[in-house]
């Protein structure tokens, strides 16, 4: 049988020659992650289930990085749980404040999940790690819970819908625009339960940190799995960091796709999502005049170092606006230290902007950036709904690091353009 | 099993956020859950849902983030089940392993109205409107789910496998 890359993950992991979209199967997990959010709920059933030991101390991966650095006393009782449970199962990989970053930006970094991994998360950006070449999803703290105790959990193998980008990316536009474009053409269920098989000549060309973003928001359109097909540009990324051994899995020829779309980036410019779904996309030229009074430059979608750099590129030799606050929170420790050792916090602090430790924090509106009654901003993040960064009556607009940083400038969401860079 | 109450209609992608916001995931108590459940979406909803009382949503129910606390949140507060034309994969996997009974059906959902009194029969999969007189059928639930269910839930499913 011709199968897909989602498959043969699946097939291998659960012991099976094969399987076919619909099948349910039993599959060996390589990675169990949980946050300070999700842990503290898998953390009780495992012990209401009688547990003793997780199925795997280097297995399971505990990152308190939602609302840590501790944002209040309840959340420091969070981040204690996790603490607690991971010195008592000896776990390897529990990240403390000080070398904890964004567990979806971390995790890659470590080399903790590799190519060819099944990989679940208690988050739901957990299909971030499709970019390596791996199937990885978000699951529940009960179905985390299940898999600490047994390595193991339950799947439906998805069907496929494969998306190939062509042609050449037009200034300013990156792996974000590619995402949020897509999802603002088949919309937040348009890949319900499906794998999203991303691929095309573009993607061959698109940094790794840009296949993180993409990958990232898969969920967004309901996805169960973003995925790429690993490559040289994965090797190299990989190489290094992997401690144990992986595989680099490819679709066949003639393997099964529920549907195949194509899009010619060529005709994309920079995307900005409008409240309050991720799918209300409006090109950049078409956006009008939408007064800012924030702008979050970070995130598990946009916080990783390229990001970073094109954010500097375009706050360089600019003071942001007086009316806005800008936010920029780089992922990981790691990615702090290079984005110091580069200059580009001396051009954050130039242009009047806070640089926060990494935390999940304003995205979900925990803190560290929450929105007031009637605010806007503008955010690398992904998700817009109603209330997230804050108040029900508060607005947010999803953009790629540039264009965050333009608007931060300009008071009003725009381009880079407009500042007179041309990328 | 049945269920029995009015029905609060909402509309497609009611996501995590809207059945229970961010801001109050420092805490996973059921009942301190259930006090925020769709404050966002409704203000209303928090203050009058009755024991028993039936969610009937549009396409994409609990897309968002991973968080259990949607549905625990929307059990605590008494809901008894919760009808849409189709659920996100993870809410969908995390209300059969926390207990809350969740139906899919596209006509149910079009022939019901808010404030209209439902009775569903969760075994038949049969959902009554007592308002109108109108009866629909739901989805089956797919046979593997309903072991999980009779379980008892995952953790409950699990371990009878393993002993």
């Amino acid at each position: 049988m011709k199968m897909t890359i989602t498959q043969k993950i699946l097939a291998d992991h659960a012991g099976l020659g094969e399987v076919y979209p619909g099948q349910l199967i039993n599959a060996k997990v390589d990675v169990a992650l949980g946050n300070d959010i999700t842990a503290p709920i898998a953390i009780e059933q495992f012990r209401r289930a009688g547990a003793k030991r997780v199925f795997d101390k280097e297995k399971v991966v505990l990152v308190p990085d939602h609302f840590a650095p501790n944002k209040d006393i309840k959340s420091a009782e969070q981040c204690k749980t996790l603490k607690e449970f991971s010195r008592e199962q000896e776990l390897i990989h529990y990240y403390e404040v000080g070398q904890m970053g964004i567990e979806h930006a971390l995790l890659p970094e470590k080399g903790i999940v590799l190519p060819g991994d099944l990989v679940i998360g208690a988050d739901s950006h957990t299909c971030t790690y499709g970019a390596l070449g791996a199937f990885s999803t978000g699951v529940g703290s009960t179905d985390l819970a299940a898999s600490m105790i047994t390595g193991e959990l339950w799947f439906k193998v998805p069907e496929t819908v494969k998306f190939i980008y062509k042609g050449r990316l037009n200034p300013w536009v990156g792996g974000k625009d590619l995402i949020l474009y897509t999802i603002g053409q088949i919309g937040v269920d348009g890949a319900l339960y499906m794998a999203m098989e991303l691929s095309g000549e573009t993607i061959d060309a698109l940094p790794m940190d840009g296949r993180f973003t993409m990958a990232n928001m898969a969920i967004e359109a309901g996805a169960k799995n973003g995925i790429f097909l690993p490559d040289g540009t994965t090797e190299q990324y990989v190489r290094g960091r992997a401690k144990r051994e992986y595989r680099f899995y490819t679709s066949d020829e003639g393997a099964q796709y529920k549907e195949i779309r194509e899009f010619d980036v060529s005709k994309i410019e920079p995307q900005v999502a409008f409240p309050h779904l991720p799918s209300n996309t409006k090109g950049i030229g078409e956006v009008g005049n939408v007064f800012i009074d924030q702008a979050v430059i970070g995130s598990c979608t946009n916080g990783r170092l390229d990001d970073l750099r094109e954010a500097a590129k375009v706050l360089k030799g600019h003071k942001i606006s007086p009316n806005v606050r800008l936010i920029i929170i780089p992922a990981t420790p790691l990615i702090y230290r290079q984005a110091m050792k580069e200059g580009l916090f001396e051009i954050f602090l130039d242009a009047g902007s806070v640089i926060s430790p990494p935390t999940c924090g304003p995205c979900l509106g925990g803190y560290m950036g929450v929105l007031a009654k009637g605010e806007r901003a503008i955010a690398t993040t992904n998700r817009n709904f109603v209330g997230r960064m804050g108040h029900p009556e508060s607005e947010v607009y999803l953009s790629n690091p540039a264009v965050a940083a333009a608007s931060a400038v300009l008071g009003r969401i725009g381009s880079p353009e407009e500042l007179g860079h041309k990328d | 099993m049945k269920c029995k109450g009015r029905a609060w209609k909402f509309g497609p992608n009611i996501n995590t956020d809207a059945i229970i916001p961010a801001r109050y995931l420092n805490v996973t108590d059921p009942e301190e859950l259930a006090q925020h459940c769709m404050e966002n979406e409704n203000p209303r909803f928090v203050k009058e849902v009755k024991e028993g009382d039936i969610i009937v949503a549009e396409t994409n129910f609990g897309c968002g983030s991973s968080r259990e606390h949607a549905p625990i949140a929307i059990k605590a507060k008494g809901i008894s089940c919760v009808i849409a034309k189709s659920f996100a994969r993870i809410f969908y996997r995390n209300a059969f392993n926390t207990g809350l009974a969740i139906i899919e059906s596209d006509e149910a959902v079009d022939g019901i109205r808010d404030g209209h009194e439902i009775e569903v029969d969760l075994l038949s999969g049969e959902i009554m409107n007592r308002t109108t007189g109108q009866s629909f059928k739901a989805n089956p639930i797919p046979p593997f789910m309903q072991k999980i269910i009779d379980d008892g839930g995952l953790m409950e499913h699990i371990a009878k496998g393993r002993s």
